[in-house]
């Protein structure tokens, strides 16, 4: 006996993945944990140095791609600096950390921190691009006492230093 | 060092569309694969070797060349899977074109595809970032771009209306392509009256969400005499992928190189070299770049050689890449029209070919020799390849 063909639109059949959680458990590596405790510990940054090129890293990386060489030095790097570039994000998307909805607005930045030779992005505390401008001072706020748990969010954002 | 030389023979894409419901991945890779195998004038048993890409965050289905191969006319042949991020279609392009530079296989079969449908795409791009380092504050490709975007218009003076001419000129261009998703008549105001996703980028400075595939024959020179088609010939391809974390490409352009766009700088320069080309404005007759937003659009310019830094938004209000022009950029309305992610790069490189080909239909430039395509995604990688009309002299690997 046939069968009918193919359903109309209407019909289509969609899955949701659903609420499953495949957790997975990254390692930051001793180096990095470094880095990590000492923003949780201490409230300070710290980066590496290249033995070839000098440059300094922030956040940590154990090889200086362009030299090809193995870093070991730690330095201390100020928790201030500069903004390199910006923007102000307002669109929705799904955070894939929390799996929820990333609360929008908020400033965006590439800060070049003092002491270092790379970039961090992270937050900065105003939401309209005109009163952010390349060049300007910026100093990390860290979450309070007893909540920073080992994490870049453990600095809450980048304040615009007026 | 020599390579073989290498001719595309055959191209297939799906229609580029926000959502296929009614298919499945391996139905959607089907429909490209049969369109190429019948525009090549083969059979599936004719193929030596496959190779596929997609990028699985975006499904959240694992191992295409595994599961596809029914559809992909992979069954019981080599097949490779290639996943680049954003570049994933131009690196699956680059390796078939390898496999069959090398000698080793005569004709192979190049597939990308996506549904970019089935998931959050800023969410799933996130996945592909280090868990310490970006994750916890990246916003995907909109934001990255959006952070670019705002250093090129501080250090040139560029416009938001500059990169809306892009959007606009690139829309239109669609609007001669069947197989578009976004095709639109828009005017200048039009984009700028979008709302903002990440400022200064807007809603109509994005490439759109898009469900497609692509597939692409390549054949050796021995073989290319089999098929119907004129060969587009390889003349060259070149790529670079210079960064790990998302900060990086900023550091480049601002401590490291000193240079908008190194990736692209340097693929370009070896390219060219290769090729043969010194000046690009004069020497290449159409370009299908891949432009993930507008402001791409005057930036790349610059990095390709086709203008002086700071000189791409003259460049493209001169309507030298529009159809028309000395160099049109994307008669097929590009990436800013569709973006199937995986498939994305590798309509490129079939889009070029049949430009080459002289086979684009109501998109064509006349009198193409020289077409030039590019990939670009992850952080920053340029992939890039040079089609011709003429066989190669020799070809350069």
């Amino acid at each position: 006996m046939a069968v009918s063909q193919p359903v109309p639109k209407k019909e289509y059949i969609v899955i949701d993945s659903g609420d499953l959680e495949q957790p997975f458990r990254w390692s930051a590596g001793s180096y990095g944990s470094r880095f990590l405790t000492e923003i949780r510990d201490e409230k300070k940054f710290i980066g590496i140095r290249c033995p070839k090129c000098g440059k300094v890293y922030v956040p940590m990386r154990r090889v200086c791609g362009p030299c090809y060489a193995e870093m070991t030095e730690l330095v201390p790097v100020s928790d201030e600096g500069r903004i390199v570039t910006y923007s102000v994000v307002s669109f929705g998307f799904v955070d894939p950390s929390t799996g929820q909805q990333k609360p929008v607005p908020y400033g965006y930045a590439a800060i070049h921190l003092d002491g270092a030779d790379s970039y961090l992005l992270h937050f900065v505390d105003e939401t309209d691009p005109a009163k952010i401008k390349p060049g300007d001072r910026v100093k990390a706020v860290f979450e309070e006492d007893g909540k920073r748990t080992g994490s870049l969010l453990d600095i809450k954002y980048f304040e615009i230093q007026r | 060092m020599a390579a073989g030389r290498v001719g595309i023979v055959g191209v297939g894409m799906t229609k580029q569309r926000s959502s296929r419901r009614d298919v499945t991945g391996v139905e959607l890779i089907n429909e490209a694969v049969r369109a190429a195998l019948d525009d090549a004038g083969i059979k599936r048993k004719e193929i030596d070797a496959v190779v596929i890409g997609n990028m699985d965050h975006f499904e959240g289905i694992n191992y295409v060349d595994t599961w596809s191969v029914d559809g992909s006319g992979a069954l019981g042949k080599p097949v490779m899977k290639m996943t680049t991020g954003g570049t994933t279609g131009s690196t699956v392009a680059m390796g078939a074109y390898y496999h069959v530079a090398s000698g080793m296989f005569d004709r192979v079969l190049a597939i990308g595809w996506e549904k970019n449908s089935e998931s959050d795409t800023t969410g799933a791009i996130i996945t592909a970032f280090d868990p310490f380092w970006d994750r916890p504050t990246f916003a995907g490709a909109v934001a990255g771009l959006a952070l670019e975007a705002t250093l090129y218009m501080s250090e040139t003076g560029a416009t938001e209306e500059d990169a809306a001419y892009i959007a606009v000129r690139d829309r239109r261009h669609a609007l001669n392509n069947p197989y578009a998703h976004l095709k639109m008549d828009a005017k200048i105001e039009d984009i700028m009256a979008t709302p903002y996703l990440s400022w200064p980028v807007k809603l109509g400075d994005m490439c759109p969400r898009t469900d497609g595939a692509c597939a692409v024959v390549f054949s050796s020179e021995a073989a290319v005499a089999e098929f119907p088609n004129p060969p587009a010939w390889v003349h060259g391809v070149a790529d670079r992928h210079l960064w790990a974390y998302t900060s990086d490409p900023y550091v480049n352009q601002k401590v490291v190189g000193g240079t908008w766009f190194p990736a692209m700088e340097r693929a370009t320069e070896e390219l060219y070299r290769k090729v043969g080309i010194t000046d690009p404005l004069e020497q290449i007759d159409v370009a299908e770049l891949y432009l993930p937003y507008s402001f791409a659009g005057l930036r790349y310019m610059e990095s390709l050689g086709f203008c002086e830094r700071g000189g791409g938004p003259a460049l493209v209000r001169s309507g030298e890449t529009d159809m028309g022009g000395r160099c049109p950029v994307n008669p097929s309305g590009g990436v800013m029209s569709s973006n199937a992610i995986g498939a994305t790069g590798l309509l490129r490189v079939a889009e070029a070919a049949l430009q080459v080909q002289g086979r684009a239909g109501d998109r064509q430039v006349p009198d193409v020799k020289l077409a030039l395509a590019t990939g670009f995604g992850g952080c920053y990688w340029s992939d890039e390849l040079v089609l011709g009309k003429d066989k190669p002299e020799k070809v350069r690997g």
